[in-house]
């Protein structure tokens, strides 16, 4: 653990060229490289191989390499980060708002750890998708306005002890503040754009498949849509150029493949899983699903895919995109639903379901005791709590429960006097 | 390979039996547990083993395999082990064409060619037959005769990928049963598949298939979520039936319940209700 740590501080430092030859020299001896990592045991040789990669850290329970997904509080939740080489999974919210969200988060993660990015769109052009990145909170200049924000709402945390609720102070609290760019996992101001110079710097891929479309479009039935045969040609284009796979012996540098694809299976890709129950393309999504898996386990990326599965109509193909994904969480937004008006749902915006965490390398896996988790969105900080209901203190609740005790004293006072006397005062 | 469950289904890797199909069943949680079980288990019992591996790679399965006492590396690279890779050769396959046929070549059916204009249709698009001559080429006997190892042992992870990637669940019914031929009668060997249980999502395809292959199996484990939901000391319940596929109704068939939980390397389990952490 403590190699780990020292490791850690070493993230930001990027023109290591002994690092880099060592990481170089490592992973030609492993075929899969990916899945590699350093046993508790093995301190420097280990550490140094895989923390040349900015923006990464070695998981505490097995080794393997995460990446953060852009929200905290979401890494913290699925177990320290996503893998390297998996798929996340997003099941968007009714209107597409909080996913588009976290979608922006994964990929503005990308931009501040200099990560390459892919970014696939049926729906919006993938420059217009990284104009619109949050700007990330750096150290000391939102330092204040970040204390105001949270001081708004929330007495000082840990100094008040809490009477009734005493088991919600034993959890642990969300991380306060911003943090140092060379850290893991960033906090974005929505109210603010990503600064013009930081998107230039990055590299970046766009796919928006109405560019992509070929004119002559031959209708025949194949068992993949052809907006996904292209996607799949795109990013297995794009892996195998820049040298994720490992194929081109890369001098520079090892990075980071970020893959984000949105509304994936929406009629905007040439599917139908979302329009009729019995479609004949049925198996189109799952195939995606299935050979993308096979191009991330064998390369350096990372790949976050919102669906919007609200709107698929055969639920079996739901289950079957579940099992093809690793990470897959859900979420489910209060506008215009009847809980938005609720009062005891006000200070929430949504619920979010971890739906399935992949066991990686491991029988077992970290998870979370908390199943009912809801978020809320402020302008500076997407806070992932447990769901607890605010205690009930309106009066005709507590009256009503009053009353009864008192009129069956009142029938029952022939008999036994002094119990029913007694039950007068007991406040269930 | 878990000594627990060892006991529980009276078997040791020295006494295996032969010519069996065990069915692996999940419902609503991860069953894979139990194909790291089996897998270990035969290896240590000197088997020759024939993995097709469709979810996950093979560093994930060798890194669980180090944990419980096995090395895959080394008993694929002794010959122990045929690995087949199903997400690394999808790749291969979908991308690249291939000369010979290659056992995952339903990927590639009725797929479009990216730059010429005529679609070839392969001949035998559609089933699972390469995948099945790819099973029967790796389990069968070596020439000269002797036997290196005890009886040859198919390992499916798992079936139910086979639905999603387009095969319909009479070809995958029918690819057991060429397998069950080659493998449990003609060479005496065991076969283990996973399936997953669509529960109510209603999967027609799944519930065809994980059917068929209850009927036919000669001993099923079935894994599923506690009906109460998430538990973190009891993570499920383990259902064991052992049946007579031959004899249909003659006599009732054994079953058995426990609960369990998983730990780092191994899994202990315990009556209903008698997990340690309750009582």
């Amino acid at each position: 653990m403590a190699a780990a740590a020292t490791c850690g501080t070493s993230a930001g430092n990027k023109g290591c060229t002994a690092a880099a030859a060592a990481a170089a020299g490592g992973k030609n001896n492993v075929t899969s490289f990916q899945r590699k990592g350093p046993r508790a045991s093995v301190p420097d040789s280990g550490c140094a191989r895989l923390v040349s990669i900015a923006g990464t850290r070695p998981s505490v329970r097995n080794g393997q390499l995460l990446v953060s997904t852009g929200l905290p509080a979401l890494d913290q939740l699925l177990g320290g980060g996503l893998a390297v080489g998996t798929v996340l999974l997003i099941e968007e919210d009714k209107y597409n708002i909080y996913s588009s969200l976290l979608f922006k988060y994964f990929l503005a993660e990308g931009v501040i750890n200099g990560h390459t990015l892919l970014v696939a769109s049926a729906k919006e052009d993938p420059a217009d998708i990284l104009q619109e990145l949050p700007a990330p909170l750096l150290d000391d200049n939102c330092k204040k306005d970040f204390d105001e924000d949270v001081g708004n709402h929330k007495t000082p945390e840990s100094n008040i002890k809490m009477k009734i609720a005493w088991r919600y102070q034993l959890l642990p609290k969300m991380e306060p503040g911003p943090v140092s760019s060379s850290r893991f996992g960033h906090y974005y101001d929505l109210s603010k754009r990503m600064p013009q110079e930081l998107i230039e710097t990055s590299k970046w891929h766009g796919f928006f498949f109405p560019e992509k479309l070929s004119p002559t479009l031959n209708i025949e039935p194949c068992s993949l849509t052809h907006g996904y045969i292209k996607l799949l040609q795109f990013i297995q284009n794009v892996i195998y150029e820049e040298g994720f796979d490992g194929s081109n012996p890369q001098k520079k540098q090892k990075n980071i493949l970020r893959i984000g694809i949105q509304n994936l299976g929406s009629p905007l890709w040439g599917d139908d899983i979302c329009c009729t129950e019995n479609c004949d393309n049925s198996h189109s999504l799952t195939k995606f699903l299935y050979v993308l898996r096979g191009l991330l386990r064998t390369s350096l990326s990372a790949c976050i895919i919102t669906m919007p599965t609200h709107l698929i109509q055969n639920k079996a193909i739901i289950a079957r995109v579940t099992n093809l994904s690793d990470t897959v969480v859900g979420l489910e937004s209060f506008i215009g639903s009847e809980r938005e008006t609720n009062p005891l749902y006000k200070d929430y915006h949504g619920l979010i379901h971890i739906r399935q965490i992949p066991r990686l390398n491991n029988l077992i896996y970290d998870v979370s005791d908390v199943k009912d988790l809801a978020f809320k969105l402020k302008r500076k900080l997407f806070t992932i709590e447990r769901l607890h209901l605010p205690p009930d203190l309106s009066d005709t609740v507590s009256r009503s429960s009053k009353q009864i005790p008192a009129a069956s004293s009142r029938l029952l006072g022939q008999e036994c006097g002094v119990m029913a006397g007694g039950r007068k005062h007991l406040d269930f | 390979m878990f000594p627990e469950l060892n006991n529980l289904l009276n078997t040791t890797p020295d006494r295996a039996e032969q010519g069996k199909l065990t069915l692996l069943c999940d419902a609503k949680t991860d069953g894979s547990f139990l194909v790291h079980h089996f897998l270990s288990f035969y290896l240590k019992a000197n088997c020759k083993v024939c993995f097709v591996a469709l979810i996950q790679s093979f560093s994930h399965y060798n890194i669980v395999g180090q944990k419980l006492g096995v090395s895959l590396t080394a008993a694929r690279e002794c010959g122990q082990l045929v690995f087949l890779e199903g997400l690394k050769s999808s790749v291969d396959v979908f991308f690249r064409a291939q000369a010979e046929p290659h056992p995952l070549q339903f990927l590639r059916s009725a797929s479009l060619q990216p730059c010429s204009e005529v679609h070839t249709w392969e001949a035998d698009a559609g089933n699972l037959q390469p995948l099945y001559e790819f099973v029967r080429e790796a389990l069968k006997p070596a020439d000269d005769g002797q036997a290196a190892w005890r009886c040859p042992v198919l390992l499916v992870d798992d079936l139910s990928v086979l639905l999603s990637l387009g095969m319909g669940a009479v070809a995958v019914l029918d690819f057991i049963h060429y397998c069950r031929a080659a493998v449990c009668w003609e060479q005496k060997g065991n076969i283990v598949a996973l399936v997953h249980d669509s529960g109510d999502a209603e999967d027609e395809e799944n519930d065809i298939l994980l059917n068929g292959l209850s009927h036919q199996s000669h001993l099923i484990l079935r894994a599923e979520g506690l009906a109460t939901g998430f538990c973190r000391d009891v993570h499920g319940q383990l259902k064991i039936l052992w049946r007579t596929p031959s004899q249909p109704a003659a006599h009732r068939d054994r079953s058995l319940t426990y609960q369990y939980k998983i730990q780092d390397k191994s899994v202990s389990f315990f009556a209903k209700g008698m997990s340690p952490a309750i009582l």
